[in-house]
């Protein structure tokens, strides 16, 4: 059973429509990479997947459950998500931000600590130097890695990524885009990510779907995607002759 | 002489500090609430917000006049004083706590409901400590005042420092009415320099 599967789903607000009729499926262990310019809807199918939005026709399932018959708050809980604003808690220094979703779910405190600590090892932040900083003290790289850390902190299956990159700089882009990879290969989850750069999906997604005024355009494997003639695909395909 | 008049300003003074204490408990037990209520219903903001504008645009002396003919809250003395109080108290404490917690910035919020909290986890853990500073702005702007406008109290029966005040301005009488005011003044300085504190340790340093 996927994981992730849109059946049929379209989004409206107040009548002007967002997405229409988007299905697609999500397979275990796969990065799809939702595709698109500013406005095609590819933040509003993301954000059906944790149920912070609902669908107005079709239905979107989280492992075979329509997300209206999840509670939400369970559902959630096994989603990780990284928004390109990343959204730490000011307040709460490194180490309470990435043992958040594991004290909300009732972890004993050494296996949070230790949970903890091995994540910001992963993601390149050495917990004795980083743990009792607050977000206000780190760049924004630094942030968003602990952004990451923070998603995959109660062992999520599926983690959603919202233009996590986007607000870096080149170098610091390319840095986070290669320990996406490199987390891949460790942890094994489910991503669905959210970009408009085609770099990067070509880079990080095993799948894109290319979305255009609220539909899909075409999905296909980084390599069949190349050769895809849409128009739509043809648009983003030229930003890499340059 | 002398020792009588300091002995009324000490009973006064803390007269009008149990005056200004009892409004402020009272008015920070329904502003509150009543502001995180608004944060959660849009369709209650514009007339509750709007009422309490209304409220504190009224002269002080045309609403005890309101209230003195009240069942129950009205009446003569300290009672229909509070209530007078309260109800001047409750804008800026109101409207600091639904400020506070909207201006928590969208993406932390964002990031707290899709983490699986539960809109009490939400407010108790991000919203209410991150908006502490401003919602403490509006009680130290509300006890400020508060300290200022109690001494109307003693237009009514209600005590407190005013009652030099009036006796002094009836008798044009200048030491009675230094008698109220200074140390009304230095209550108020005291309060803000008080509260100003603790509204900087609630900031994240």
């Amino acid at each position: 059973m996927a994981p992730v599967e849109f059946r049929d789903v379209s989004y409206e607000i107040a009548g002007r429509p967002i997405l229409l009729n988007l299905s697609l499926s999500v397979e275990a262990g796969e990065t799809l990479v939702l595709l698109g310019r500013s406005g095609s809807g590819k933040t509003t199918a993301l954000k059906m997947i944790n149920g912070m939005l609902f669908p107005t026709r079709g239905e979107v399932l989280v492992d075979g459950r329509a997300t209206t018959e999840w509670d939400p708050i369970k559902l959630r809980r096994r989603i990780g998500y990284v928004i390109q604003e990343v959204g730490l808690f000011p307040h709460f220094t490194v180490g309470d931000n990435v043992g958040l979703v594991p004290k909300l779910e009732g972890w004993t405190a050494t296996d949070i600590d230790s949970r903890v600590n091995l994540l910001l090892e992963k993601v390149g932040m050495p917990p004795a130097e980083f743990r009792s900083r607050y977000p206000r003290q780190l760049s924004g790289g630094q942030r968003q890695r602990v952004g990451v850390a923070r998603a995959l902190a109660a062992d999520p299956p599926v983690l959603l990524f919202d233009e996590p990159f986007g607000a870096l700089d080149p170098v610091m882009r390319l840095e986070l885009q290669q320990q996406f990879l490199a987390l891949r290969q460790d942890f094994q989850k489910t991503s669905i990510f959210v970009t408009h750069d085609v770099r990067e999906a070509l880079m990080l997604g095993t799948s894109i779907a290319l979305l255009g005024g609220g539909r899909l355009d075409v999905m296909a494997p980084p390599r069949e995607f190349r050769l895809a003639r849409t128009d739509e695909a043809r648009a983003f395909l030229a930003c890499l002759d340059n | 002489m002398r020792s009588d008049l300091w002995g009324e300003i000490l009973q006064l003074s803390a007269e009008h500090l149990l005056l200004v204490l009892i409004t402020m408990v009272l008015a920070i037990a329904i502003g509150l609430p009543l502001g995180i209520y608004l944060t959660r219903q849009p369709a209650a903001r514009p007339w509750m917000l709007g009422f309490a504008n209304i409220l504190q645009t009224i002269p002080s002396l045309a609403l005890l006049g309101f209230l003195i003919p009240i069942p129950f809250i009205g009446g003569i003395g300290k009672r229909t004083a509070i209530v007078a109080l309260v109800l001047y108290a409750l804008l800026p404490i109101l409207r600091n706590t639904f400020v506070g917690i909207m201006g928590v910035e969208a993406a932390v919020c964002e990031s707290a409901v899709a983490m699986g909290m539960t809109d009490g986890q939400l407010l108790r853990q991000v919203q209410i400590p991150l908006a502490a500073p401003t919602i403490m702005a509006g009680i130290r702007v509300a006890t400020v005042t508060t300290i200022g406008t109690a001494t109307i109290a003693a237009l009514i029966g209600g005590g407190g420092l005013g009652v030099f005040i009036f006796r002094g301005v009836s008798s044009l009488d200048t030491v009675q009415i230094l008698a109220g005011a200074v140390p009304a003044a230095l209550i108020a300085l005291a309060a803000d320099g008080g509260l100003g504190w603790v509204e900087r340790k609630l900031s994240p340093a």
